[in-house]
């Protein structure tokens, strides 16, 4: 048998929508993460470490049960958008966001924080905003974190198994990924395809973080000069 | 700190003798890998025996085509019971099970199930309350490795329907997670094995209409002793319980009916 190319389509479709919500999403909690001095952030923190210990079957578990219609929170959902989280496109991008959460908060976070406070503070002085400062200055510096945490969340969700195993219901062209399609093949003998899509997957993945690797070793290419 | 090094002194002490224990016991562990379908079933069979002989079980569910991977890629299990005879005779040609330990212990049975405060009439509609639009997804086994997936794909050809509710089906692992799909009210209906719908886990939080036995070829269930297994002896022992009236009468609880011999 072929390649099943409608789930690599698929894959990549559900990989581009995460990262970009993520990058969206993850840049205003990576910041406060970073410059809040409120003594309790910690917590938030390891709350958006969880998905890198938690299970995925902890997160399907709750996708299916406490955003299920017999929820109130699930029932909120149908009442909105007239199907359920699970066996949709939707479902797998929720799911998917909570699970490659940390791997873009985290690098933002991270080069947030490593960003010269004085810069910052010499840009306040001149009567930037806060907001201004941010995007002139916070932001700029710290592309190779946003690459990087983009990359990462990218890759990670290209590779998610086990939460799309749990509410995928394995729908072809909706909810079969590569990931489950290659379980598949494994399950019915067909080594072959199993074989060549895995390696295909393989190949994908390194490349992509071949890239960001070596971007982020050459910063000039897309920073700025430091 | 003192209560912590003696608590801790304590449970050196307990998990030692303990582990001696069983080493004394000498009855070996025998790995079991077994159809989604018999997961509340052999169950029960499995504690009855164990209390009855001393052995013990230790029982891996899932669908019977990728249990019969894992064997085929060298699983240590003991015994499989597949949901079906195809996988069972398939590890026999790979030279991984005894072909003179092939016994059919039952026939399994498909059903169609709904959650209990669903709206839709089976008695009355049968498998047609799928063409209802209220039914927006339709939980089935894997056909590509479980038997009950196959089953309920051949029934839905039978009565003519595959075509109108092909693109709402969701398929789930095993039938174990078929059952699962519905029972948590993400699918409507779905089509599960009746050891499913009787099994006290599951009574009383759904209906279901038991899918004819022509609509579907038949569900014969067998059970072959693994070539690998360290353990023949007892795995045969075990082999003759399910033979025997007590356990027949078990499974037949669980709404497998019994081979015709």
């Amino acid at each position: 048998m072929a390649i099943d190319w409608q789930a690599f389509w698929l894959t990549l479709q559900l990989a581009i929508t995460v990262s970009a919500v993520l990058l969206v999403l993850g840049l205003p909690i990576a910041y406060w993460i970073a410059f809040s001095r409120w003594r309790w952030k910690f917590l938030l923190e390891a709350v958006v470490a969880l998905p890198i210990v938690l299970p995925p079957t902890v997160l399907g578990f709750y996708v299916l049960v406490a955003l299920g219609p017999r929820s109130p929170l699930g029932r909120w959902w149908i009442a909105l958008t007239g199907h359920t989280l699970a066996f949709t496109f939707s479902g797998l991008v929720i799911g998917s966001i909570l699970y490659s959460l940390p791997f873009a908060v985290q690098p933002f976070a991270a080069s947030f924080a490593g960003v010269d406070r004085k810069l910052i503070a010499a840009s306040a002085t001149l009567g930037a905003s806060p907001l201004r400062s941010f995007f002139s200055i916070t932001l700029p510096l710290s592309i190779p974190g946003l690459i990087t945490g983009t990359a990462l969340s990218f890759a990670h969700t290209m590779g998610e198994f086990g939460v799309v195993l749990m509410v995928g219901g394995n729908i072809p062209g909706v909810t079969r990924t590569v990931s489950i399609d290659i379980f598949d093949r494994v399950q019915a003998s067909d080594y072959a395809t199993a074989n060549e899509t895995a390696l295909l997957l393989l190949a994908f993945s390194f490349a992509v973080l071949a890239v960001v690797y070596g971007m982020n070793r050459k910063p000039w290419l897309i920073g700025p000069v430091k | 700190m003192r209560l912590i090094s003696w608590t801790l002194l304590t449970w050196v002490a307990l998990s030692a003798t303990s582990g001696w224990a069983q080493e004394k016991k000498n009855s070996p562990e025998l790995l079991v890998a077994a159809a989604a379908d018999l997961s509340a079933a052999l169950q029960e069979v499995g504690d009855r025996y164990e209390k009855k002989t001393g052995a013990h079980l230790k029982l891996s569910f899932g669908a019977s085509g990728a249990l019969t991977q894992q064997i085929q890629n060298g699983a240590p299990f003991d015994l499989f019971f597949s949901a079906d005879m195809d996988y069972p005779r398939q590890l026999i040609a790979a030279g991984a099970a005894d072909q003179s330990s092939l016994y059919q212990y039952a026939v399994g049975k498909l059903v169609l199930w709904v959650p209990a405060d669903s709206p839709l009439d089976l008695d009355h509609a049968g498998m047609n309350v799928l063409l209802n639009p209220s039914v927006k997804k339709i939980a089935v086994a894997n056909p590509q490795h479980a038997p009950y997936g196959r089953a309920a794909v051949a029934a839905l050809k039978h009565a003519g329907m595959y075509d109108r509710v092909a693109d709402r089906l969701v398929l789930g692992e095993n039938v174990s997670q078929a059952a699962q799909f519905v029972e948590s009210g993400n699918a409507q209906a779905g089509f599960v094995a009746l050891a499913h719908a009787v099994a006290p886990a599951m009574r009383g939080k759904g209906k279901y209409w038991e899918v004819p036995a022509d609509f579907y070829p038949p569900l014969a269930q067998g059970v072959v002793i693994l070539s690998h297994s360290q353990h023949k002896k007892e795995a045969a022992e075990l082999l003759e319980y399910i033979k025997t009236k007590e356990a027949a009468e078990l499974l037949q609880k669980f709404g497998f009916t019994l081979p015709q011999n």
